[in-house]
């Protein structure tokens, strides 16, 4: 099949990839970015964003706008862009656009798991999850005390019922177990993702790896920095790190034992495509790292649209749209709370 | 300048208004900054002025008027608001305009917001008493159904009590008694005390609903559904869902928690119920009684709302159509450059040289109207940048002109082909669809639509209908033509009528046995228009016809190619382009005449004498060996010569339209800019202005490759172009010779097929096809297929001649356009 992809894509992936190219188009470019980040209030935000594509979604709100209203709307454009796209998509590509969504997933789930560990509201909760994560017993998971109980009841019937055999235990859960489930099934699930998109074959795979192991390499460095002095074992840490992309297996086992960020710099110079993040960055700083790496992942995204006849560019533009909604909200954040000297600070340009 | 425009349309012939776009002007508009808005909308009423934007730099919440803009988007935000809500009561806003016209935006801005509260709060009224409405309703359900699960698990308990005793009274053993003593004096102090919990669930959750109970509680419930057959209105979300009503039986605190979060989870509105029947029917008799009451307040709440909506139905419109005004107004207001002052507004706008004294008049008005001290300043600026083009039309010309605007507008003050398209279009159009009875039925059908032109005009139409509405005068030209020549082609539905008089041919004798062998004899006068009747029919009509309309389609071709490149002329004279003149316009109509002006001079020759001679030969041995004798083909004395002549100057004018332009161009260039070694000054006239960047042309370098290789290119495609452009207009022939073999096939083997069984049944089905058939295929898909053809004709072989089409339209401010923008 490798190389022939060609011939047969567009019998049936031919017209979404169309329609996704489409979408791409309507992303915010640079200049639509400094008009924005010239904004004096809110309504001009609005008033500025009714001229692009989110100006349906914003024209009826009425004028005493938030923050949580923009980015509402911008996520709303999103998810129905998404169903649209998941209504036509036929196999495989329909299993691939459900695959963009567990990480969402697995995001919800946690969210609501800490969030009623910490007696909160569960409609509360619900409204905070992100609507492409959302499954029908989602509420449930209020119910559950321990992991065990998290899967039998609820996430048996979910999709993300196969990656939850590396973390049941009995234990009660607590904010640190929360996060050591969320890192296993997240790497369960790229792993899992990656395996697929092996398994489509052609460009697909080449793009999607390329992808999903910046994807992985980028949680490695997190999980890493954010267990640098707590009580988290270096076998534990080890256990973490996916089986895949640039760092396995010999970045992870230098990782693994990283005590401080410069520890962790100097294994990352050693791999020439991370070595220009990190090259960036003044030593002991870890504050801008998360603008660096997404830099690099939209750099990386972008490039994900200059080939045709793969799936790659269905994940590439739901992660660009997200990292225009997290602009966005950076943007109308600091405009709402007159901060607009940081404005630059997170926003990432797409074009 | 203001010669050269006059001299356009002047002079010798009345004024051609559509032949050349309307002369333009750049104007600048001084406006006090006090009567600015007032000026801006008398300018939209008049609607002969486009603004051009001085801000473009400028992002849209950077400009002078951006506050107001957001205020009349707030309006229209509110209008939408409320007319959704109408849309909802089913309440339509009337169109009759009351005449209190309430023209201050302040005051209607206010007037909004109150309506808006109010509509916002009778809803959120009306929302909470049908929220407790439908909780009523769903806990009433919830009495009833759960009331029967008890009663029912009471007489069958009751019924299993009653077994037991009649056992236990049958079957006396020594145990028994005993044992059931035991038991009943042990179970009152170990039975737990069962909780449990009714509520309603939606219908597509309850299978999860109940899955999930088992897992929580591993097992330790009892679940009892029932479903509810009408649809329930949801009190969280207001919509009608299916819904089941559940009783579930738990036992122990950890299980009633569980249970309650997952109720929480599955949206399941629990409610409070009583295990005794006299209270159960208390409670219901009690949800009764509020239930009514409820819905006279709701009811009331309604007629409220309607009466409110009502009110804004009658005047929705019009605040409407102010609020699209001002919206207008101030993003026009936008476009205008603020002094340096801040004490007036500079516009600058394109406007039509006629409309001059209107402008003018507005502005006094304005300035008159709104008090002001001093009026605004207009006043006409010089400019190099190209102006828009504006054609005048009609209701009639318009849609012409909309065929020619399609491929391209016409460039400012170019020859304008609309004018010849009005005639030629639908001629060439009829010479494809020739049949008079067609033409008769499509007739009718415009017709219908010009009739009723006022009534479809304010209408909204669906978008074929309104394509073809636009277009009702095309296609009525279209339906004469086509009738002119069916009647030409003398065919009515493919059978020909002795309309003009009898057949000039007769048979030779009573018997008519010769008349397929030797041929007819003719009797009397050649028949005074069109084609003979007798040929309908006759072995040789195919021949006749086909060489009749081939060199008919070539005659017509060649005239109109000729008229192509005389407007070329018009146009080289018009814009004092002498070299156009001399090597490109006289090259072209030698070398297309010379060849095909002869051809269609041979064509002419040959139906004037009857000559047999075989044109094609001539032709092609005019290129292959012109010095040959012609023989049989002479048409005329000294053809040999005229054709070597004609031939040799064909040969000359491919390098003199490809050679000398360029040069010429180039000398042109050298001669203007010698000496220039400085730049000239910048007028002060021109510093005034804000926008300098449009007046750099005039030094533009001078490529010459470029303009050899554009000459060439030129040439190439006109030499190629007369061959393949003449060829092309045999489709005139194509066209109109499937048209009559179509219509003649329907006519010949359906109707007169049905008509030969000489039963009514087979008449009635022949006919009902056959009129399917001419309607669906002849008027509805060959009318498209030669509107096409012709659509074709006329914008390559026609316009490639002259046509540079590369100008801009010129889109007034206007308040009349205002509607079909934004709908």
């Amino acid at each position: 099949m490798y190389g022939f992809e060609a011939m047969t894509f567009n019998i049936h992936g031919g017209y979404l990839e169309a329609i996704v190219r489409g979408y791409r188009a309507g992303l915010l470019t640079a200049a639509d970015y400094n008009n924005l980040c010239q904004c004096e209030t809110l309504d001009d935000i609005k008033m500025h964003l009714s001229a692009t594509e989110y100006g349906p979604y914003l024209q009826n709100e009425p004028s005493p706008l938030h923050t949580t209203t923009i980015v509402e709307k911008c996520t709303l454009k999103l998810v129905d862009e998404y169903k649209h796209m998941l209504c036509q998509a036929t196999e495989p590509l329909s299993t691939f656009l459900e695959y963009i969504t567990y990480g969402h997933m697995i995001d919800n789930v946690v969210l609501i798991v800490t969030g009623t560990l910490h007696e909160r509201d569960v409609q509360e909760l619900l409204e905070k999850c992100h609507p492409l994560g959302m499954f029908d017993s989602i509420a449930t998971l209020a119910v559950a005390q321990n992991m065990r109980e998290l899967y039998r009841l609820v996430l048996v019937d979910t999709p993300l019922a196969p990656y939850f055999s590396e973390c049941i235990t009995s234990e009660d859960l607590d904010d640190m177990n929360i996060e050591i489930m969320r890192n296993t099934l997240y790497k369960a699930y790229l792993e899992d993702f990656y395996k697929f998109c092996q398994k489509l074959g052609g460009a697909t795979a080449e793009i999607m790896s390329d992808l999903l192991a910046f994807e992985a390499d980028r949680r490695a460095v997190n999980i890493t920095i954010n267990s640098i002095g707590t009580e988290l074992t270096r076998d534990d840490r080890r256990k973490l790190y996916s089986n895949f992309g640039l760092l396995y297996p010999y970045g992870h086992e230098e990782l693994a034992v990283c005590e401080d960020i410069d520890q962790v710099r100097g294994v990352m110079e050693k791999y020439p495509p991370y070595q220009s993040i990190f090259s960036k960055l003044s030593y002991g700083e870890s504050q801008m790292l998360d603008k660096a790496f997404y830099e690099e992942e939209v750099k990386r995204l972008c490039l994900a649209f200059e080939q045709q006849f793969h799936y790659g560019v269905f994940f590439a533009y739901m992660r660009l749209r997200e990292q225009e909604i997290r602009n966005l909200m950076w943007i109308s954040e600091c405009v709402a709370q007159n901060q607009k000297s940081r404005v630059h600070d997170s926003v990432v340009f797409i074009f | 300048m203001a010669e050269l425009q006059s001299g356009g349309g002047g002079g010798c012939c009345p004024p051609m208004d559509l032949f050349r776009s309307e002369p333009m002007q750049l104007v600048q508009i001084i406006i006090p900054i006090e009567s600015a808005h007032l000026t801006v909308s008398y300018l939209g009423e008049l609607g002969l002025l486009q603004f051009k934007d001085l801000n473009s730099e400028k992002s849209p919440f950077q400009r002078t008027y951006a506050a107001q803009i957001k205020k009349c988007a707030e309006m229209a935000r509110k209008l939408r608001f409320f007319k959704e809500q109408m849309l909802k009561a089913g309440i339509l806003s009337s169109v009759k305009s009351t005449t209190r016209a309430d023209n201050n935006t302040d005051d209607l801005e206010v007037k909004l917001g109150d309506l808006e509260a109010e509509l916002v709060e009778i809803n959120a009224n009306g929302d909470k008493l049908q929220r407790a409405h439908s909780e009523l309703v769903e806990y009433k359900l919830v009495l009833q159904k759960a009331g029967e699960f008890f009663s029912s698990a009471l007489t069958s308990a009751a019924a299993q009590q009653r077994e037991m005793e009649s056992q236990q009274t049958g079957e006396m053993t020594i145990e028994t008694p005993l044992l059931t003593d035991k038991e009943m004096s042990a179970d009152p102090s170990k039975q737990i005390k069962l909780g449990f919990i009714a509520g309603l669930v939606p219908r597509e959750k309850s299978m999860s609903f109940e899955r999930m109970l088992f897992r929580a509680t591993r097992g330790n419930v009892f679940l009892r559904q029932a479903v509810v057959d009408e649809p329930v209105v949801d009190p969280v979300s207001g919509e009608k869902m299916e819904k089941n009503v559940f009783v579930v039986f738990y036992s122990g605190e950890r299980a009633k928690n569980k249970i309650l979060k997952i109720c929480d989870a599955f949206g399941a509105n629990r409610y409070p119920f009583n295990e005794e029947f006299d209270k159960q029917a208390q409670a219901i008799s009690e949800v009764s009684g509020r239930l009514s009451e409820l819905k006279t307040t709701i009811d009331a709440g309604l007629l409220h709302r309607g009466n409110l909506l009502q009110t804004i139905g009658d005047q929705f419109e019009q605040w409407n159509l102010l609020v699209k005004k001002e919206k207008s107004i101030y993003h026009t207001l936008n476009m205008l450059s603020l002094d340096v002052t801040k004490k007036c507004l500079v516009g600058e706008g394109w406007s039509p040289v006629f409309a001059t004294k209107q402008i003018q008049d507005a502005l006094e008005r304005a300035a008159f109207d709104s008090n002001s001290q001093v009026g605004a300043i207009f006043q006409v600026l010089h400019t190099k940048e190209s102006p828009p083009t504006y054609f005048r039309t009609n209701k009639f010309t318009s849609a012409f002109q909309e065929i020619v605007d399609a491929y391209g507008v016409a460039k400012y003050r170019e020859a304008n082909p609309g004018v010849f398209t009005i005639v030629t279009f639908p001629f060439l159009f009829a010479v494809m669809f020739g049949d008079w009875g067609h033409g008769i039925c499509l007739l009718l059908g415009t017709l219908v639509l010009i009739v009723r032109e006022k009534k479809l005009a304010s209408q909204k139409l669906d978008d074929i209908t309104d394509m073809t509405f636009g277009g009702r005068y095309v296609i009525l030209m279209m339906a004469l033509f086509s009738i002119y020549t069916g009647l030409i082609y003398n065919e009515f539905f493919s059978v020909p009528f002795e309309i003009f008089s009898h057949s000039a041919y007769a048979c030779r004798d009573l018997s008519c046995s010769e008349a397929t062998t030797v041929g007819l004899i003719k009797v009397r006068d050649t028949y005074p228009f069109g084609v003979d009747p007798v040929w309908h029919g006759s072995r040789s009509e195919l021949p006749f016809l086909n060489s009749l309309k081939m060199k008919m389609s070539i005659l017509l071709g060649v005239a109109q190619m000729n008229l192509g490149i005389i407007l070329s002329y018009f146009n080289a004279t018009f814009f004092r382009i002498g070299v156009n003149i001399w090597c490109q316009f006289i090259p072209q109509i030698i070398f297309l005449n010379s060849l095909f002006g002869y051809l269609s001079l041979l064509i002419i020759l040959k139906w004037i004498t009857g000559s047999q001679a075989d044109l094609y030969h001539v032709m092609i041995y005019m290129f292959l060996s012109p010095t040959d004798e012609l023989g049989d083909n002479q048409l005329f004395p000294g053809q040999k010569t005229a054709q070597l002549v004609l031939l040799l100057l064909a040969f000359v004018s491919v390098p003199w339209m490809l050679l000398p332009k360029p040069f010429i161009l180039k000398m042109q260039h050298q001669g203007r800019h010698q000496g220039q070694s400085y730049e000239p000054l910048q007028s002060t006239d021109e510093s005034l202005q804000p926008d300098t960047n449009h007046d750099s042309h005039g030094h533009e370098e001078f490529e010459f490759s470029e303009v050899f290789v554009h000459q060439m290119i030129h040439t190439i495609e006109f030499v190629l172009g007369a061959v393949s452009n003449t060829a092309s207009y045999l489709r005139l022939w194509a066209l109109s010779l499937a048209h009559s073999e179509l219509s003649s096939v329907f006519y010949e083997k359906v109707l007169l097929l049905a008509w030969g069984y000489n039963n009514i049944l087979i008449l009635i089905v022949g006919i009902i096809v056959f009129i399917f058939a001419t309607v669906g295929v002849l008027l509805v898909m060959e009318t498209l297929s030669a509107f096409l053809h012709a659509l074709r004709l006329h914008w390559v072989e026609f316009q490639n001649k002259f046509y540079e089409g590369d100008g801009y339209k010129f889109s007034p401010f206007s308040f009349a356009l205002l509607d079909d923008e934004d709908e």
